[in-house]
């Protein structure tokens, strides 16, 4: 029985100490999720506020971001691996790219779906560009700007597994060498452990998405979700992926 | 990089290229037709059902979470395949796609306008007969879009596989790795970009050809 096999895996207390355990797997795992998303909202935040609030640029922004994500992740990790010659760079990189389209589409999104006739109520009170992007735009982008986030934090997450293929030290490892070796318990132990690590990260980001979306907006959703009915709850809603409008939407490469 | 045309002269080569890409596209569409079906499915059970609508958005929810390197690991062990068997990678692509599907499949049938099925029902279409000659077609913009999402999303997901030993063009990436040779890796990306925009042409045209009432105009 795998399953047996995998927990006594998970259990034996030889993987959960030294250099090669788990909990320092997981740590690494971390470390280059964190990085990347980090690195990714940098570049995608900037760029999705400033496309979003002067409209200018949307279609090549969502056409370039579809286009990335077919990219393969495999393909592209190889790749930068042997461009870079090794190391951790050429994984950061790949990882990097990855995150990009879906945080880039939120935001973009986000600052889209504001609804015209708060924007142009803001304009009507006064306020310059300025204050129309970061007092009304930006908060109301929340939803999915965070929703992008989750996305890519979800595509990270996976690539790191899939990157341990060229030596890094992530929770894809065990998985890979349980492979090489047949230690299916190992095998199957690992990819227990990335798919918690996958969902865990998902609700952590889904709990800090509650904490910073403005009370007034959950309230305002929560309002037209009661008052319409069905209809118009989708488009309340449709804050990730599986939404009916994915194009441009969220990253949907897991 | 000058050494693709090198690299793309070896007949052999070509052979070996043409084999991963015809595996390419069925391990990447196969999921793709049956989930198509499977997401119809669930999804009026869905529309009919509000409890089953909130199980199977929640259990979607988290299976699109989960990574697909740890998905292709756990299928073998909850259904006893054996661990190299190309079934995994389907069933994987199968479960991610629907899951991505079943959503948008309520909410398209959710958004069909009351009138409009009182209307068929007034002029006697049975519940079935209606389902698909009336609200299944209203649905396929929707459908449209989720499919061609999860079509990107599989032709790019296959190469994974490479790493359990089915990968279709992923094949390339791993070696190329291994043989610190870039030009396969270049030819296995440029071949996948080249076959989701392909596969996505074909999509959109054959959502035009199900919706001719969209580029007449008229509204339902």
């Amino acid at each position: 029985m795998i399953f047996a096999d995998a927990v006594a895996w998970l259990l034996d207390p030889v993987n959960w100490s030294g250099g090669k355990s788990i909990p320092v797997r997981v740590g690494i795992h971390l470390l280059y999720c964190l990085g990347a998303v980090l690195g990714a909202a940098l570049i995608a935040v900037p760029l999705g506020l400033y496309v979003g609030h002067t409209g200018r640029g949307g279609v090549v922004l969502v056409g370039g971001s579809n286009a990335l994500r077919a990219l393969p992740t495999l393909g592209l990790v190889t790749f930068l691996y042997l461009v870079a010659g090794g190391g951790t760079a050429g994984v950061l990189i790949g990882l990097i790219v990855l995150a990009v389209p879906p945080i880039l589409a939120g935001t973009y999104a986000g600052i889209q779906d504001v609804d015209r006739g708060v924007v142009d109520a803001a304009s009507g009170m006064g306020m310059t560009g300025a204050q129309r992007l970061w007092r009304v735009e930006v908060p109301n982008a929340l939803p999915l700007l965070v929703g992008g986030l989750r996305n890519a934090m979800l595509q990270v997450v996976a690539t790191a597994s899939v990157a341990a293929y060229v030596g890094i030290e992530t929770l894809g490892r065990p998985l890979l060498d349980g492979l090489r070796v047949l230690d299916y318990g190992q095998f199957v132990g690992g990819a227990i452990l990335i798919a918690l690590l996958a969902v865990v990260l998902d609700v952590v980001l889904a709990g800090v998405g509650r904490l910073v979306v403005p009370a007034g907006l959950r309230l305002a959703a929560k309002a037209r979700r009661a008052g319409s009915g069905k209809a118009r709850s989708s488009g309340a809603q449709s804050r990730r992926r599986g939404e009916p409008a994915p194009v441009e939407s969220g990253g949907s490469t897991a | 990089m000058g050494d693709i045309p090198k690299y793309l002269s070896d007949a052999g080569t070509r052979a070996a290229l043409l084999d991963m890409l015809l595996d390419h596209v069925y391990l990447s569409l196969v999921p793709l037709v049956v989930s198509v079906v499977l997401a119809i499915v669930l999804g009026l059970l869905c529309h009919r059902f509000r409890q089953v609508n909130a199980t199977l958005i929640a259990l979607s929810n988290v299976v699109y979470t989960i990574p697909s390197l740890a998905l292709f690991a756990i299928i073998p062990a909850v259904i006893g395949t054996q661990v190299l068997d190309p079934f995994n990678v389907i069933l994987a692509l199968t479960v991610y796609t629907t899951a991505l599907l079943v959503r948008p499949v309520a909410e398209a049938l959710a958004a069909v306008p009351a009138h409009v099925t009182a209307a068929a029902t007034a002029m006697g279409f049975r519940p079935l007969r209606r389902f698909l000659t009336v609200e299944l077609p209203l649905s396929v913009p929707v459908l449209a879009a989720g499919v061609r999402v999860g079509s990107v999303s599989n032709i790019s997901l296959v190469s994974v596989g490479a790493l359990i030993g089915t990968g279709g063009l992923g094949t390339l990436f791993t070696d190329g790795f291994r043989q610190r040779y870039l030009a396969p890796i270049i030819v296995g990306i440029v071949l996948t970009l080249v076959l989701a925009l392909v596969v996505d042409l074909l999509l959109v045209l054959l959502r035009n050809r199900l919706t001719p009432w969209v580029r007449a105009g008229g509204a339902p």
